[in-house]
């Protein structure tokens, strides 16, 4: 492109998948739009997208968009962190055109072809019909392929430059986040099975891998924003690792109280599930307290400037402590206990635990990492943030902030109705969905499911024309 | 100078992720090994012979199954009884009745029950639950669904149900129409029936057994 100032093509691929990923980042909203617009009026858009389709379109989209802005962030720190060009460059970008071409096939399918006959070439050709890895059977094959392709650059240039902390971290992550993915491929007709690998992969992607990649990249991000040490944050960085596997791995077992698996899974779930906010407390903490610790040093040599090189995206660091905090951590723990979980799980209390667990504590670290490369394109020193950085950002997290909030109160009402009073049958189902409050906040939950959308244009808008603002220190 | 300590020694904390990892991951495989076993399906052989497994065989689609509380393990499970006709047959082989639930669970998964309906909790929450769906009052001869869809047992209701389910609203949010043929619609009826029989250590709570409480009703 243009005027870039990347002397890497490293970072030049990272831009790549940042911007395509911003893009499914949209479509995200747009089908989670069309999903809670059906829960306001059950018409729309009946048997042409139904909630299923749209609803399958927005999970999707989430897992897709966040993969390649993972891997874009990796591309993105790995010159930095080893001092040298990435190995594999070519491939790199010959994987990423594949995966995009693959991607956009897939959800094209998704949405023309929607259903098919119940036979294996269903599962071959259209979708898995398991939810967040519907992908059909090859686009796995391609994925594996892709991310294998990923795994060897990655690799391939930890082992020839300059091997950090932070790059030996993500080498093991990685590829245990790859090698996860082959538990989630199989065809079973046990589907107490079935979902038993089913959360190998999603709980230990969201729950351990994806958590130990955000450690990483904020841990990054502190050294490149605000110049914390090396040597603390890598420490750190350690200590969350073993904390978040600590307690992530087996932490697994609250997913294992109802689907068929044995009772002993109630002691091992509810304990280790517990601990998992610990690590999330640990981060936020960390984060505050390197950027205190900077100002501080600064302010003691009499300067009177903010030691943050990246304003809207140290923001967004921020936010993800907070959010990673809350969503993972506080909404997890509400319903992590299987006394608690017999009659919150499968309800909207879920789904408001998932919104602000996927956005808090992935969403916003990525859409940093875009701030991040934003300066690095425009060669910028001190980037500041414009008006529309503040008006994104409040939107997008307010936004997903009062859809938290609006699922929780009609999830208390669901937990309630339909299951405490009613017994979780198909009529107790529609009697909570029927209650007044029920409804009154899905209303809330289109409303601000509106905001975050309009947040998601601004965004955009700035990450466009940020880098060309004037008061920035270049 | 004090002597350095371990506890700010990067190299500690490394082994320590890396120890804490591995025992982690070592545990959660070593309990992989015994769950699946216990969660693998029986046989026609167990059923006849009143083994209790918490995954049962294909073939307890020929028997009655209830959901009754244990005291002892102080919730519901499902407990199998006597035969009874499925599609007006209690002697699904072996065979047959693998191909059946063959046929529904991947109907399941080609026609996205997930993304509206929850299977074993989990799924989307725009429809109702599935796990139980099978002992679900409204399909029994007492419920509404055999009389709105005209047929006298619950695999037939269901069945015509799953064929045309926006014919059959039971709320203004409606199932949509998935191309579910006679055949497919056999099978997720079996695949559901099979499903109500597994041991989900209670979940859902009290399912069925609550008539009315709201509204006064």
């Amino acid at each position: 492109m243009a005027n870039s100032y990347l002397t890497t093509e490293s970072k030049k691929l990272a831009t790549w998948y940042f911007t395509f990923a911003a893009i499914i980042f949209g479509a995200q909203l747009l089908f989670g739009l069309v999903a809670a617009t059906q829960y306001v009026i059950p018409g729309f858009l009946f048997e042409i997208v139904d909630f299923s389709v749209a609803r399958m379109i927005h999970i999707n989209a989430l897992v897709v968009w966040m993969v390649f802005a993972m891997i874009g962030s990796v591309y993105w720190l790995l010159p930095d962190e080893t001092g040298i060009e990435t190995v594999g460059i070519g491939l790199g970008k010959l994987l990423f055109w594949v995966f995009a071409a693959a991607i956009v096939v897939v959800v094209l399918v998704y949405l023309l072809v929607q259903v098919g006959p119940a036979d294996e070439t269903s599962l071959w050709l259209i979708h898995e019909g398991r939810e967040y890895i519907e992908a059909p059977r090859w686009a796995d094959i391609g994925i594996v392929v892709v991310v294998l392709g990923f795994i060897y650059n990655l690799y391939a240039t930890g082992m020839k430059g300059n091997r950090s902390g932070i790059v030996t971290v993500l080498m093991a992550d990685m590829l245990a986040f790859a090698g996860i993915y082959l538990a989630g491929m199989g065809y079973t007709d046990n589907i107490s099975i079935d979902q038993f690998w089913w959360w190998w992969v999603i709980h230990l992607w969201v729950e351990a891998t994806w958590e130990v990649f955000v450690g990483s990249i904020a841990a990054y991000g502190l050294i490149t924003m605000i110049g914390a040490h090396r040597k603390v944050v890598e420490m750190w960085l350690w200590i969350e690792v073993a904390m978040l596997f600590g307690s992530g791995i087996l932490g697994m077992g609250h997913h294992y109280f109802w689907i068929g698996t044995p009772e002993y899974w109630w002691e091992i779930g509810a304990l280790f599930s517990a601990l998992e906010p610990l690590p999330l407390v640990a981060m936020f903490i960390h984060v505050l307290y390197d950027w205190g610790k900077m100002q501080g040093e600064e302010s003691a040599k009499g300067q009177d400037v903010s030691v943050i090189a990246n304003k809207p995206a140290f923001t967004w660091f921020v936010l993800n402590a907070i959010g990673n905090f809350l969503g993972a951590g506080v909404w997890g723990f509400f319903h992590t206990f299987p006394q608690v979980n017999l009659y919150t799980h499968g309800t909207q209390f879920t789904s408001a635990h998932g919104h602000l667990a996927f956005f808090g504590a992935y969403g916003t670290l990525l859409i940093g990492m875009f701030y991040l490369a934003v300066q690095g394109k425009n060669g910028i020193k001190v980037m500041n943030a414009t008006k529309k950085s503040i008006w994104g950002t409040s939107m997008i997290f307010g936004g997903v902030l009062g859809m938290t909030a609006a699922l929780t109160l009609s999830g208390y009402v669901d937990v309630l109705v339909s299951r405490a009073q009613m017994g979780a049958t198909w009529s107790g189902y529609f009697e909570g969905q029927a209650s007044m409050w029920f409804m009154q906040g899905m209303d809330w939950r289109l409303i601000m499911g509106v905001v975050t959308f309009l947040g998601f244009f601004v965004l955009v808008a700035d990450l466009l024309s940020i880098g060309k603002a004037t008061h920035h220190k270049r | 100078m004090a002597k350095k300590s371990v506890w700010s020694d990067n190299r500690f904390w490394q082994r320590s992720a890396a120890w804490v990892t591995g025992f982690a991951s070592m545990l959660l495989i070593w309990l992989t090994f015994d769950t699946i076993p216990q969660i693998t399906m029986g046989t026609n052989a167990d059923l006849q012979n009143g083994v209790t497994k918490r995954v049962p065989g294909p073939t307890v689609i020929n028997y009655k199954i209830t959901y009754e509380m244990d005291k002892k393990r102080g919730h519901e499970i499902p407990v199998i009884g006597e035969k009874e006709m499925f599609f007006g047959r209690d002697d699904w082989s072996e065979e047959e009745a693998a191909e059946l639930l063959h046929l529904g669970k991947l109907g399941s998964q080609v026609k996205n029950c997930m993304n509206c309906h929850t299977l074993l909790g989990n799924g989307a929450y725009y429809a109702p639950d599935l796990t139980k769906a099978w002992l679900d009052p409204a399909w029994g001869p007492e419920g509404s669904m055999q009389a709105m869809t005209g047929k006298s047992t619950k695999e037939e209701a269901m069945s015509e149900f799953l064929q045309n389910p926006s014919q059959y609203p039971t709320h203004a949010r409606m199932m949509p129409d998935l191309g579910i043929t006679a055949e497919e619609a056999k099978g997720l009826v079996a695949f559901l029936k099979h499903m109500s029989s597994i041991d989900t250590n209670g979940f859902p709570r009290n399912f069925g057994k609550i008539q009315g409480a709201v509204h006064g009703k």
